[in-house]
């Protein structure tokens, strides 16, 4: 009953090598991807980094208030018709002032950065080393220099931004703040964290 | 007489299981094979120690590593305090994590220059392409398991160190910034990260590691030893099928090479008993302070065994193109056995083309290294800049210049006269 080599059907057994290789790659493959997916952060991972909602109803033109997201500091400021025209007339002073470098959504391209004129969020970390800006409304402090228009200052290694948060040129900072993905459920509701296509 | 009578039979029935064993397992047929019948060439000099050595620190580095993971917390919560309590609490914990620590820099040192005696003496060169491909491979694993080693002790380096880096696959385009989230399995570096980057360290890499390893002394004993000379043994055999020049590893080079570890261990004691933190080199002054994520530290530069790449990183003012340079870095050593067109193997007997540019590739390399741990001033990043150039011109016009470089005959025999 031995089979000589005559006897073999080579192109039989070279088709069902392939194919019980080709079966066996696709479980493979597939058994791999469950693997690979519990690589992705976990419902709970998910629900922590979520997005925060934000009554703005309550906030006052001028006022700043303070979030948490995803372990970061979000900041929502009202900013009021003279803080918006400061914004011009700082355009040549700025390191970025189309805000070209991609620190915002493209719906925040604009020189007030930021889909209302009005309403503006950041994510209140220095661009240059992580530290947290302050706000400084305050026009011409003692500190900041006669030319200071309001904005935030970098206590760590002084980094000056302005109203929409644009870098001033030549310091340690060398892009503007971070605007997170927002959008405005109605109009007292802001939603940090959502890019809400629908 | 009775006495001899014993032994005799003791000595028989030892003899006797160990031949029960044989026939069973090859223990035998690996011991001549790997050690006792390995003819290696009798010329080694002081760069064949570090081989060796690697070997040494890699077990050091996993004895050390397994009673570490006994101790450590890999949480967010309690990592950072159940390092500090492995330091205070645990008896001779603090040895056993210094030995690990320093254990770390101490494998790069003796890789890099285990690394280097191959750029001397042509090792990569045909048919030793495989030797030097796992040899790579073996050092692409060594950096993945240091850098999620680094995380474990979340300190302030730890987390801004790892944050950068992982940042780094952000600058892909497409696909980077879901790349990014995929490796860390949360928003930012968090106690997800750190749970699987020590999964990575205890198991997956070491594993890796270890195959690596095998595969290495495996393609290396198939093909033989090269030697300082660059020779072949093997084309001059005696009428045993030995080679002339050749002698067995084990007892010529076991000896050779314990004296070597003697060595090795008395700089190693010295470091882990008198400057553990190597003056902030070995384990970064920011790391003995708690992982806080709104806080970055001032200055973030990863340990020294990685600044070369990290200066080349930041010498491309474009995130993508720093980084893809940064990975092209790696792909040239990768690529060395296939750039080196050179008639020779050894630097002895090269011209001085080749004696200039390897030269001018080790400086600019630690230049690199010292440049990726100073604060990118511009002066530091054009220096980077210049060093970046020459690190790559090493290799790219090596086609060239190996070929054009005036070349010395090269003996038959190996020699111990030289020079």
């Amino acid at each position: 009953m031995s089979v000589t080599s005559d006897d073999l059907d080579h192109g039989r057994r070279h088709f069902l090598t392939l194919a019980t290789s080709l079966a066996g790659g696709v479980g493979v493959v597939a058994t791999a991807i469950p693997f690979l997916s519990s690589f992705r952060p976990s419902a709970r991972a998910r629900a922590l980094g979520a997005p925060v909602e934000v009554d703005i109803s309550k906030l006052e033109p001028g006022a700043l208030i303070k979030v948490e997201w995803r372990g970061q500091p979000v900041y929502v400021l009202s900013r009021t018709e003279e803080a918006l025209a400061t914004l011009a007339t700082l355009e040549a002073t700025v390191r970025d002032p189309l805000s070209e470098q991609a620190q915002q959504p493209g719906y925040a391209q604009n020189q007030h950065r930021s889909m209302r004129p009005e309403i503006f969020v950041m994510i209140g970390v220095c661009t240059h080393l992580g530290c947290a800006p302050a706000f400084r409304p305050d026009v011409a402090p003692v500190d900041l220099g006669p030319d200071w228009l309001g904005g935030f200052f970098c206590p760590c290694h002084g980094s000056k931004f302005d109203l929409a948060g644009r870098v001033y040129d030549g310091m340690p900072a060398q892009l503007n703040l971070t605007v997170p993905p927002h959008r405005f459920l109605n109009d007292s509701t802001l939603l940090i964290g959502d890019e809400g296509l629908g | 007489m009775a006495q001899v009578g014993v032994i005799d039979r003791l000595s028989q029935s030892l003899k006797s299981i160990g031949y029960w064993v044989d026939v069973r397992f090859p223990i035998g047929k690996m011991w001549r094979e790997h050690m006792a019948e390995y003819y290696a060439p009798k010329n080694f000099n002081f760069w064949y120690y570090f081989g060796s050595l690697a070997l040494v620190v890699l077990v050091l580095q996993i004895v050390t590593g397994i009673f570490l993971t006994m101790n450590y917390k890999p949480s967010a919560a309690d990592a950072f305090a159940s390092v500090e309590y492995i330091m205070r609490d645990v008896p001779w914990g603090w040895l056993i994590r210094y030995m690990h620590a320093v254990g770390a820099s101490f494998f790069f040192i003796t890789v890099y220059l285990h690394m280097f005696r191959g750029l001397m003496y042509g090792s990569y060169r045909r048919p030793r392409e495989l030797v030097w491909i796992l040899g790579m491979f073996i050092y692409l694993a060594l950096m993945a398991e240091a850098f999620m080693g680094y995380l474990l002790p979340w300190g302030q380096m730890s987390y801004w160190g790892a944050q950068v880096i992982v940042s780094l696959f952000g600058a892909i385009p497409v696909i980077g910034d879901g790349l990014s989230e995929w490796i860390r399995g949360d928003y930012y570096i968090s106690d997800i990260t750190l749970n699987r980057f020590f999964s990575f360290h205890v198991i997956a890499v070491p594993l890796i590691l270890l195959a690596l390893v095998v595969m290495h002394i495996l393609a290396l004993h198939e093909v033989g030893s090269l030697n300082p000379d660059g020779v072949e043994i093997k084309k001059k055999k005696g009428p045993d099928g030995i080679p002339l020049d050749g002698i067995p590893f084990h007892p010529y080079y076991t000896v050779k090479d314990i004296v070597g570890v003697a060595v090795f261990a008395m700089a190693f004691c010295a470091i882990v008993f008198f400057a553990p933190e190597f003056f902030g080199m070995f384990l970064e002054h920011a790391n003995f302070e708690p992982a806080d994520p709104l806080k970055t530290p001032d200055h973030i530069a990863p340990v020294w065994y990685f600044t070369p790449f990290y200066a080349i990183l930041r010498a491309i003012p474009n995130k993508l193109g720093g980084v893809v340079l940064m990975g092209m870095a790696i792909v040239m050593l990768f690529l060395l056995p296939w750039l080196d067109r050179s008639p020779v193997r050894s630097i002895r007997y090269k011209g001085l083309i080749f004696k200039i540019a390897l030269t001018i590739f080790a400086i600019s390399f630690v230049m690199l290294g010292y440049l990726g741990l100073q604060p990118a001033t511009p002066t530091f990043v054009m220096f980077a800049r210049v060093c970046t150039f020459l690190y790559f011109g090493f290799f790219i016009f090596m086609p060239f210049y190996s070929r054009w470089d005036k070349t010395k005959p090269v003996p038959d025999r190996v020699t111990f006269h030289h020079e």
